[in-house]
């Protein structure tokens, strides 16, 4: 009997074991179901490069909306890749092992402050603050970018920082021995070794950026337009959908499936070149 | 011409420096003003009454409801799930061709952002199997997106479960389950539990997934058919629809302490559990 029960207790675990790979699927199936054909009934060029969204009409175009998504990633990581991989460095390398043990926990703790709370902050202190010094309705590109690279600072700090630690202190005793300051200790040799794990912080943070939707919603303006400078309002992939997802119905919400799709792929390609850079490390 | 390296030095502390302490103060600046904003609104009248005209006046009991119910749902059915999984991969299994997909699956998962759930609980959960807005898709929902966090820092936490009291298990002549039920988890619950917090916190700053999953009525959830308000959804409703700054940030007010109150229980939780472990 008891034989019986352990055999009963692998096969459920076994079951279990793949919960988390079949809701992938799952999910993966349900928006590549309802947005690829969609996407192949509009053709993809005319889907991914119109420039004119009118789901009323019958025109989904959602270049805009990709441009302005690349655009915001990219201003996030100019803010948020060297004041992080900064932050990560000195907190290893110049600063006392108590100091960073209070540093890194706190800012860490920052990690969970929720999205919608750091969109508000941008709504009522960055925004009011761009409109005045630099023109534009305020809500811009500009915020946006600023409000997302401050929010991937924990993800790029926490990730940097163990990359940084993980280097064995013979390299940094080896540069001190020939001569070398901190600060070119740093440079010629730690940065060197922990390479693919910075790497890694970035990009994860290029996908927490890309994918980061309620705090983009109350920034970024939600015009539906290519952005000429960076205090025109723009709209991302993110926030098209989950702007037009309450009242969409028929093509329209296809429509959001098929954005959903594009925005599916491209991170789970940026995660998995996260991924295997940080495997690379572990290898070596 | 060549910079003295004592100088590139100096140069490279200032501005590190520098960096460092405009992020902890730019975070730190965020906290403090939602808090400073916010916290003069809130009183006991604010947290156990019921919200007036769409939450323009009157109080945030409701959302408060919702705030604790979803998140615990939401752990209910993916402990078992995330902690079967993690048993599975550490004790039942060695490491195979299966094991890496299913934690590269794991890893996929967790990179999946929160609006890319929030589609899918809308297709599946509201739309397909007609359960509509409320407190049970919500929870799938969340379910779905916590389940990584918890496989891995159960996984992390079994196996640093020392082999010996394994064998000392089986010597004694307990079976695989007896074993993981009497030995490994008892000493691997701490990190379990890490786990779990952090998944509440997360759940509980979560907008995108819950908003088309849970609804957003202000009404008291009687069943878990019902659609419920989380207060980080009632933030963005009162923020974005400009219905009332004052109990805008007051709401905020509050999400934030509790969002940091429970990653900082998960924190002191896994501090010990490691000082525990490296005895």
């Amino acid at each position: 009997m008891k034989v019986n029960g352990e055999t009963l207790v692998k096969g459920v675990l076994t079951a279990v074991a793949f919960s988390a790979l079949a809701s992938l699927l799952l999910i993966a199936v349900f928006i590549f179901k309802e947005g690829f054909p969609f996407m192949l009934k509009v053709g993809f060029s005319d889907f991914l490069f119109s420039s004119t969204w009118n789901p009323q009409v019958g025109q989904f175009g959602i270049f805009p909306m990709i441009v302005a998504s690349l655009y915001v990633t990219f201003g996030a990581m100019l803010i948020g890749a060297p004041l992080g991989v900064a932050g990560a460095i000195f907190l290893n390398e110049f600063v006392p092992r108590p100091v960073m043990r209070v540093i890194k926990p706190t800012i860490e703790l920052l990690a969970g402050i929720p999205s919608v709370v750091f969109g508000f902050l941008g709504v009522m202190v960055l925004a009011p603050f761009i409109r005045e010094h630099m023109g534009g309705p305020g809500l811009s590109v500009l915020a946006a970018s600023v409000i997302l690279g401050i929010m991937v600072l924990p993800t790029v700090i926490s990730i940097s920082t163990d990359a940084i630690s993980a280097v064995p202190n013979s390299y940094r005793e080896g540069a001190f021995a020939l001569g070398a300051t901190r600060w070119q200790s740093v440079h010629m040799v730690i940065l060197k070794a922990a390479r693919s794990g910075i790497i890694a912080s970035i990009i994860l943070a290029m996908g927490r950026s890309l994918g980061e939707t309620m705090a983009v919603i109350m920034v970024a303006g939600n015009t539906v337009r290519v952005p000429h400078a960076v205090t025109d309002p723009v709209r991302t992939l993110t926030a098209n959908i989950a702007l037009e997802m309450a009242n969409a119905t028929g093509m329209a919400r296809e429509a959001l499936f098929a954005t959903g799709v594009v925005l599916f792929v491209v991170i789970m390609i940026l995660n998995g070149i996260a991924m295997s850079a940080m495997k690379g490390r572990g290898k070596k | 011409m060549r910079v003295s390296p004592k100088i590139t030095q100096v140069l490279a502390v200032t501005v590190l420096g520098a960096a460092t302490i405009l992020t902890v103060a730019v975070l730190v600046f965020v906290i403090v003003f939602v808090l400073v904003k916010g916290l003069p609104w809130v009183d006991w009248e604010f947290l156990f009454s019921y919200p007036q005209d769409m939450g323009k006046s009157g109080g945030i009991f409701p959302t408060l409801v919702g705030t604790f119910l979803l998140p615990l749902l939401a752990i209910a059915i993916a402990l078992p799930l995330g902690l079967g999984t993690a048993v599975y991969l550490t004790e039942y299994t060695r490491e195979t061709q299966l094991t890496r997909t299913l934690r590269f699956g794991t890893d996929c998962l967790a990179g999946i952002p929160s609006i890319i759930f929030g589609l899918f609980g809308f297709i599946f959960f509201v739309v397909k199997l007609k359960m509509g807005w409320c407190l049970l898709s919500g929870a799938l929902t969340l379910a779905i997106m916590v389940l990584p966090t918890i496989i891995r820092t159960s996984e992390e936490a079994i196996r640093a479960v020392p082999n010996a009291y394994r064998e000392v298990s089986f010597s004694l002549g307990a079976t695989r389950w007896e074993t993981v039920l009497k030995v490994v988890l008892p000493n691997a619950l701490p990190g379990i539990v890490t786990g779990v917090i952090l998944s509440i916190g997360r759940s509980i700053g979560e907008t995108a997934a819950v908003i088309f999953t849970a609804g957003s009525s202000l009404r008291m959830p009687m069943s878990v058919f019902d659609s419920v308000r989380t207060m980080s959804v009632h933030f963005y409703i009162l923020a974005r629809e400009g219905i009332s700054n004052e109990n805008a940030y007051a709401t905020a007010a509050v999400l934030i302490i509790s969002v940091l109150l429970v990653n900082l229980a998960a924190y002191t939780m896994m501090h010990r559990f490691i000082a525990k472990r490296s005895k």
